[in-house]
């Protein structure tokens, strides 16, 4: 058994490409691999900023001659159709295939015989294959050469066995190719000169003396030790960060993390934006102080040993950050020399969609929702709902949202608490974007409930009426995150909202209904149940509505929930069994049975019972006593199980008679549907 | 092959544009003078913009002026200019060794590699006022961007034939990195030990006040709207004559009219769009002429 390794060595490629680079690469030199008849043991790779890694464990030396049969068409198939099969199979003629009988028929076959050999003969191959159709997502051409990768491509080791395998890429135009070796390059400022490897571990080994640490989970664990042991010298503790943490081993070949200290003059400017300014333009962690607190200390991880023990690197660091802080810290002292209220006329230049006007625009229509959401929501102030809807974009033109989007809100909150406006209005301005995914948190003060919904529902109703609403594959104005943000915010807040007040179309209450469909059945709510529940239309109230399913699911679990969902199947399949053969049968088994034309006891018995839960079903969904409803439900269950055991419905020679017992059934069904559509609950 | 160099790390703002062009010339570039007109980055250098085109080989370094209007403070910024200087270095095609080079030039600038730390963090460069992109990096050292890299790969929506390497040191930037000065405006313009030494400050401050004045108050908007359609209306005309380069020179004076007019805000959002297209269709029909010149010339 053999081991092949694989390397392609390039300038540095991009962080957020690395991962899935490696990935793409695995599979498609293992497709080839497999394509070519060949087992292997494991497959791993990996990702540094300058190249990609692949090794194959329990290759053989030489591949087993394999034989392959191709089934082709019918015999006495049209020519075309023959043809096509032969050229496919890279026959010659059809002297060359089979007949066999497949037991539906004789059909063409044809067995390809590959001769087996050296294993090292189809690497090549595989390699360039890989390459070639490797997805990059941007990729790039260089110097007079045609080809394409992420950055400019160096060296390929490719070794089979310990052996340079044959083969080259060539870039194009006047370039040099780029030959198959055994040769690489260690870290760009720690090592000098070419490395030349036998194997993975000998590879590993000498790219490790190079200062490269090859494995991207052991520079994250490399860059979270050292960051976290600086940290504890410092008394301070990390923030962990797993996607900063990403990006960052895919920045460093050699991790060598270092504290720095935030300039005090920076200390009263908000967190988020000491944060926030740190990580997306310099790519520090930030730390927290033992009460949890932002501390003053920040991580920034370099990828070089420096002779000075880092005391430059670190010093540099701080100096940029202290630039990027001052213009953090400039922004944060302009901000606060207008208010919010002042800044409003500026939203008008700011257009949100061509169709839709402008922030400005946008803002009348929150105040104008948040009016109508504010009845619905106890507690909620009008005057500061509206406030809020009214001031709830003013950040968007601050110089701090405008140099991080990623502010809006958090800045307007901060303002708005300089302002010293309310603090119901500073946190629901802070919180009306919320929530912005599935592990957001939810806003649950009241005037931030009416603001936040208003916001989403403004998106919804607006974007639906220019018909810009969602497709399976685009979402462009994340419609769905907006839907999902209105569902959690009522259900997890019980907010008795009848959405059809805020709607008009149709296709918009069913876009909702989708997305709590989804959302309940990643709950784990029965689907069918939701469906029953759903199916019964004309409810707008999310609330009413999952008090309902839960009401119907707990039911179901019961033994007289399932009997009498059995009783209710069986009524149902009689009826719709009979209606099949009459077309005209429906129409005249609509009304309620009549009384006097019942002949046995348990006629009267469901009659009776039908009657008695009407009485109380009808007022305890009034009063959405929804358990009480599937209580009185349950009443049915003896009476009709009677019926079904000692009356025949379908009785020939009464036809009045049966018409009625069919009326009698109709009603048991019309009975349980006002509760949900019992037809709908899969049994 | 290149010889060594007699420069000294530079200690000022001249020195350090000495010393680039000096290793860049021994790299085997031309040192180019600036271009002389108004424009906002180096790139709108016709020996980038234009030289990038075709299948001719071309190495070119030089200083341009840049000017963004809209980047005026008055001088009150001390890291915010409406007019600086970038460092511009083109090798087309790119030879394989060019980042080696690069990091050369920082060598040669006083940036010892084994006391600081160089990344190359990944930056797509895109203008799409010349309809021209490439893949590359912001270089970092310490933390602090202090150049660009760029491999184009289109210019004037036209695929380039040889791919070159572009790299772009803001000179300003750089220079307070390395003379680790807080404001632009103390850094030492040429020796402090000269007989006349001077700041940037000195040289520059001024400029920057009355500047930033004409570019957010006193520009006459409705001249600078004219002054657009002529040029538009001029580079078309230039370019049915086949005359490619002085058709080029209309665009950059439409460009540089519309960051002014950009600057007094009387350009709204949409319009905005709207302005960076038809300069984009002037640079287009550029590119597309002068590129017809080069094809012509080789063939023959």
């Amino acid at each position: 058994m053999a081991e092949f390794l694989l390397e392609l060595l390039s300038e540095e490629i991009p962080a957020r490409m690395q991962t899935r680079a490696a990935e793409d690469l695995q599979r498609l030199v293992c497709d080839g691999l497999k394509g070519a008849g060949l087992d292997f043991g494991s497959a791993r790779t990996f990702a540094t900023p300058r190249r990609l890694a692949l090794v194959v464990d329990g290759l053989p030396a030489t591949r087993a001659d394999v034989s392959e049969e191709r089934r082709g068409p019918r015999v006495g198939a049209p020519d075309q159709a023959i043809q096509g099969f032969l050229k496919g199979a890279g026959l010659a003629s059809l002297d060359l295939a089979e007949k066999r009988d497949t037991g539906r028929g004789e059909f063409w076959f044809a067995v390809i015989a590959k001769k087996g050999g050296p294993t090292a003969e189809v690497l090549p191959g595989i390699i360039e294959a890989a390459m070639k159709a490797l997805p990059w997502p941007k990729s790039m051409r260089w110097g007079s050469g045609t080809m394409s990768w992420v950055r400019p491509l160096h060296s390929i080791i490719a070794l089979f066995d310990g052996k340079v395998l044959p083969g080259e890429v060539s870039p194009g135009g006047d370039m040099m190719p780029v030959r198959f070796g055994a040769t690489t390059r260690g870290h760009r400022f720690l090592s000098k000169g070419a490395i030349e490897v036998a194997g993975f571990n000998d590879y590993v080994a000498r790219l490790r003396a190079a200062h490269v640490v090859l494995d991207p989970a052991e520079r994250k664990q490399i860059i979270l030790a050292g960051a976290e042991k600086a940290c504890a010298a410092a008394q301070v503790t990390l923030r962990s960060d797993e996607a900063l943490l990403e990006e960052v081993a895919g920045l460093v070949e050699w991790p060598v993390p270092m504290l720095g200290t935030i300039d005090g003059q920076f200390m009263d400017v908000p967190p988020e934006v000491l944060t926030v300014s740190m990580k997306s333009h310099q790519r520090y962690f930030s730390t927290a102080r033992n009460d949890g607190t932002f501390a003053n200390r920040f991580v920034v991880v370099a990828n070089n040993v420096a002779r000075d023990g880092g005391a430059t690197i670190v010093g540099g660091n701080e100096r940029v950050l202290r630039s990027r802080l001052s213009d953090a810290k400039f922004f944060w002292d302009q901000d606060r020399k207008l208010t919010l209220e002042e800044r409003l006329p500026r939203l008008r230049d700011i257009v949100f969609h061509a169709r839709l006007g402008t922030q400005a625009d946008r803002v009348t229509r929150l105040e104008i929702l948040a009016e109508k959401i504010v009845p619905h929501v106890p507690g909620a102030d009008l005057a500061q709902a509206i406030l809020a809807a009214h001031l709830s974009k003013a950040d968007l033109v601050t110089g701090m949202v405008g140099e991080f989007p990623e502010l809006q809100g958090v800045m307007g909150r901060y303002y708005a608490l300089e302002e010293k406006l309310p603090a119901a209005v500073a946190e629901a301005i802070g919180d009306h974007y919320a929530p912005a995914g599935p592990s957001d948190r939810c806003p649950s003060a009241p005037v931030s409930i009416a603001v936040a919904l208003a916001d989403k529902l403004d998106a919804l109703v607006s974007f639906w009426s220019i018909g810009e609403k969602p497709t399976g594959s685009r979402d462009p104005y994340a419609l769905r995150r907006a839907s999902l943000g209105v569902i959690r915010i009522v259900v997890e807040n019980r907010i008795r909202l009848p959405l059809g007040k805020f709607f008009e179309a149709d296709d918009l209450m069913a876009f909702f209904a989708d997305r709590l469909k989804v959302q309940m059945r990643e709950k784990g709510v029965r689907h069918d149940v939701v469906d029953a529940v759903f199916a019964l239309g004309g409810e707008d109230d999310l609330v009413r509505l999952l008090a309902r399913v839960e009401a119907v699911q707990s039911f179901l679990a019961t033994e007289a929930g399932r009997n009498l969902l059995t009783a209710y199947g069986r009524a149902a399949n009689i009826v719709r069994a009979e209606e099949r053969k009459d077309k005209t049968l429906s129409a005249r088994i609509a009304g309620a049975p009549d009384e006097a034309l019942m002949e046995q006891n348990e006629e009267k018995a469901v009659y009776a019972a039908l009657a008695a839960v009407e009485q109380r079903v009808g007022p305890a969904l009034a009063s959405e006593d929804f358990a009480g409803a599937m209580a009185a439900l349950a009443d049915l269950r003896a009476p009709i199980d009677a019926l079904f055991d000692k009356v025949t419905v379908n009785v020939s020679d009464k036809p009045d008679l049966r018409l009625n017992r069919l009326k009698l059934l109709n009603q048991i069904r019309a009975t349980m549907d006002k509760v949900a559509d019992f037809s709908r609950i899969e049994g | 092959m290149t010889e060594p160099s007699a420069r000294v790390v530079p200690t000022c703002f001249q020195e350090l544009i000495l010393t680039l062009q000096d290793y860049w010339a021994r790299q085997g570039c031309l040192i180019l003078q600036p271009f002389d007109m108004e424009m906002g980055a180096g790139t709108f250098h016709t020996a980038t913009t234009l030289r990038a085109l075709g299948p001719r080989p071309w190495y070119a370094a030089y200083v341009q002026p840049s000017r963004r209007p809209g980047d005026g403070r008055y001088g009150d910024n001390p890291m915010r200019l409406q007019h600086y200087y970038q460092f511009q270095a083109i090798l087309k095609p790119s030879p394989t060794d060019i980042l080696e080079r690069y990091l050369g030039s920082l060598e040669a600038i006083g940036i010892d590699t084994s006391l600081h730390d160089i990344r190359f963090v990944e930056d797509d460069w895109e203008s799409p006022t010349l309809g021209a992109w490439g893949l590359g990096w912001e270089v970092w050292c310490d933390g602090s961007e202090i150049s660009q890299f760029t491999y184009f790969q289109q210019v004037g929506g036209i695929d380039v034939d040889l791919v070159s390497g572009e790299i772009t040191y803001g000179l300003e930037r750089l220079a307070m990195y390395l003379f680790d000065k807080k404001s632009i405006y103390d850094l030492p313009f040429n020796r402090t030990d000269s007989e006349v030494p001077l700041t940037y400050g000195d040289v520059f401050l001024q400029n920057e006040r009355e500047q930033s004045a004409y570019n957010f108050e006193h520009a006459d908007t409705d001249m600078l709207f004219r002054h657009f359609a002529d040029a538009e209306k001029e580079c078309g005309r230039l370019i049915e004559r086949r005359l490619p380069l002085p058709a080029y020179e209309q665009c950059i004076k439409a460009s540089h009219t519309f960051n002014l007019l950009d600057a007094r805000g009387v350009i709204s959002v949409t319009e905005r769009q709207s302005y960076i297209l038809r300069v984009r269709d002037l640079a287009k029909a550029c590119c597309e002429t002068w590129l017809a010149t080069q094809t012509a010339k080789k063939a023959a």
